[in-house]
């Protein structure tokens, strides 16, 4: 139970993607699809902001003291690892990047067939 | 000056290139053509410069903003990438110019979007091959995807929904990746391949580690359309633009492959990926797979794109057993054969692109007299066939040799069965098409259409010199293999 507790946004992180990885494959509605591909990327933001984190107080690097007679420039475990969130601004790019072009192409899809069904679509290309 | 700078212009002029297509595109329409070839021409003169630095003096390192590795992003070239780069720009090169008389019939009114999308997907490609930082990667791997989505989402009935399922896979496949990247940062607090080649030997006993490499082998393997991961290859490949897919069916995958090599040999040393885990196993037994479903699959199609697909899935699983092999002479077969194999595919997809310009269909039964009307394109697809079957003096032969050497040195049999039944069913395969298109059962009873169809119609020439280039191409890699191997691919083999 402990393990569950003291790691609990990991275990959150691993239930998000579950429910992504499951409308993605399950859903047959492109929205739908769409919303778990979402919820999949936002899992992974998820992971790498609480990789970053650390207990006790730790806070953001902002050095007021750098330059106090080289002592104690940097003291580490004060510090959140500024890295990760970095990435996943990057990452929350991509991400949306790709819900643009997952829904335009589902708005081609919805003008042609006017159906967002995937077995819908399927029939009426056939 | 060029040379010191050209890893990172090669990035840099596609990019900028891609973003300043629209604008000239607004000016005049036809501008865009040159453009595109005018700055895919810098970039391969770029990446010949890059090759010879490279096969002269040795791995390049250029530091973007003069920031040092461990903290700034690195371009680093070597052998391996040095082929890579001079094999993506000239392919799109290539296919550039083929594209104009294409578009005119597939996408007359989309064609300054289509350019900016197949320039974004160049400097996808190029930024992937080039870069030694892993997130760095993951960026551009998802800058080529998601222009490659576009791209086939472009084509004809039913390509959306091909695009869409793409879309769905690659992006599993681009996050399992991204998540590889996260367990590895959270042990070792790098992201630099060279950094993290030398930080990780002293943690492989660790499962995050263990987690880390699962994931990067599923994702790549998503991307790379290995055996049980194939199922969006086939659609999104046949029904994508003749142009797109003759761009993106000979590098996407193969450069999926080129980033598995990086992973395995590179960001991890090759002791682990062959020793602890039992990888290359898996990546035999699925490669074998791959070859026989791809054969069998591709036997059974009647749409010429869609057998070509089923071809690549094959091929593909010739990389991944020769790299499962694990034994030098195998992985320099694998790396030979991601050569030839650009080469070959752009050549098959190439002529495809011209018999639906012309055909206005690709269906293998459509194909009747294509060798009286078309004997320059049908003499290119000759030499790319049998350069698929594996006939000496082209190259597909050398890398199947290879291949084939490396696993009877391993003992490993049911490989070789796979190569030779492939190479059998490619023979009836390709041999449909000539059947078709040579023999004229069909027509012979009703004289004047045979007659009618017998006149020569050949392909316009801005498709058909980059097609016979291709064949040309093929020749010279099987010719002068030799001093290839020696020059670049033995230096690109890991040492195991």
């Amino acid at each position: 139970m402990d393990f569950i507790i003291a790691k609990y946004n990991y275990w959150i992180y691993i239930i998000l993607m579950m429910i992504g990885f499951y409308a993605m494959i399950a859903k047959t509605n492109l929205i739908k699809k769409i919303i778990g591909m979402n919820i999949f990327q936002t899992a992974i933001i998820l992971f790498f902001v609480s990789m970053a984190y650390k207990k006790g107080g730790a806070t953001l690097p902002i050095l007021t003291n750098a330059d106090m007679h080289g002592e104690h420039a940097i003291q580490v475990a004060g510090y959140l690892n500024p890295l990760p969130h970095v990435l996943m601004l990057t990452a929350i790019v991509v991400s949306i990047a790709t819900l643009g072009v997952a829904l335009a192409i589902a708005i081609m899809m919805y003008r042609k067939y006017h159906t967002l069904e995937e077995d819908e679509i399927l029939k009426a290309i056939k | 000056m060029i040379i010191e700078q050209a890893p990172a212009l090669i990035v840099v002029v596609s990019l900028m290139s891609a973003i300043a297509t629209p604008l000239i595109g607004w000016l005049r329409k036809d501008l865009c053509y040159l453009w595109v070839i005018l700055s895919l021409l810098f970039t391969t003169f770029c990446s010949v410069l890059v090759l010879n630095t490279v096969i002269h003096q040795g791995t390049i390192h250029y530091y973007l903003g003069s920031w040092l590795p461990p903290w700034g992003i690195e371009y680093v070239v070597d052998h391996l990438n040095a082929m890579m780069l001079v094999l993506i720009t000239g392919a799109s090169l290539l296919v550039a110019i083929y594209s104009r008389k294409s578009l005119e019939i597939e996408l007359p009114d989309r064609t300054i979007y289509f350019y900016t999308l197949f320039l974004l997907q160049v400097t996808g490609f190029v930024g992937i091959v080039i870069t030694g930082d892993v997130f760095n990667l993951y960026v551009f791997l998802e800058i080529a995807s998601l222009s490659g989505y576009a791209l086939i989402a472009t084509g004809e009935e039913g390509a959306p929904l091909a695009a869409f399922r793409y879309l769905i896979l690659g992006t599993v496949g681009a996050c399992f990746y991204l998540l590889g990247v996260g367990y590895l940062y959270m042990v070792t607090g790098s992201l630099n391949m060279a950094d993290l080649a030398d930080i990780l030997p002293r943690l492989y006993e660790s499962k995050v580690i263990l987690v880390a490499f699962a994931f990067f082998m599923v994702g790549i393997a998503l991307k790379m359309a290995l055996f049980p991961l194939h199922l969006w290859l086939p659609d999104a490949y046949t029904k994508a633009p003749s142009v797109a897919s003759a761009l993106i069916a000979p590098l996407m995958t193969k450069i999926a492959v080129y980033i598995m090599l990086r992973i395995m040999f590179t960001v991890f040393r090759p002791n682990f990926s062959m020793a602890l885990l039992p990888v290359t196993q898996i990546l035999l037994y699925a490669g074998v797979i791959a070859i026989f479903v791809g054969a069998v699959m591709a036997l059974a199609q009647r749409d010429f794109k869609r057998m070509l697909c089923y071809v690549v899935i094959a091929e593909v699983g010739y990389m991944a057993g020769g790299v499962g092999i694990a034994n030098a002479v195998a992985i320099k077969g694998a790396i030979l054969h991601i050569m030839n194999d650009v080469v070959m595919t752009l050549g098959l997809f190439a002529v495809a692109g011209i018999l639906a310009y012309k055909m206005k269909d690709h269906e293998i039964g459509a194909f009747k007299n294509i060798f009286k009307t078309m004997p320059f394109t049908m003499a290119a697809f000759l030499v790319v066939a049998l350069s698929v079957i594996g006939v000496p003096p082209t190259c597909g032969f050398f890398s199947k040799w290879y291949l084939i050497q490396g696993s009877v040195m391993a003992g490993n049999w049911i490989f070789v069965v796979a190569l030779l039944f492939s190479s059998l069913i490619n023979i009836v395969l390709f041999f449909r098409i000539i059947e078709t298109g040579y023999y004229d059962f069909g027509t012979s009873e009703s004289g004047h259409a045979h007659e009618e169809g017998s006149a020569v119609n050949e392909a316009p020439l801005s498709m058909l010199i980059p097609t016979i280039a291709v064949a040309v191409v093929i020749i010279l890699i099987g010719l002068y293999n030799q001093s290839i191997i020696t020059n670049i691919i033995n230096f690109a083999v890991p040492k195991i």
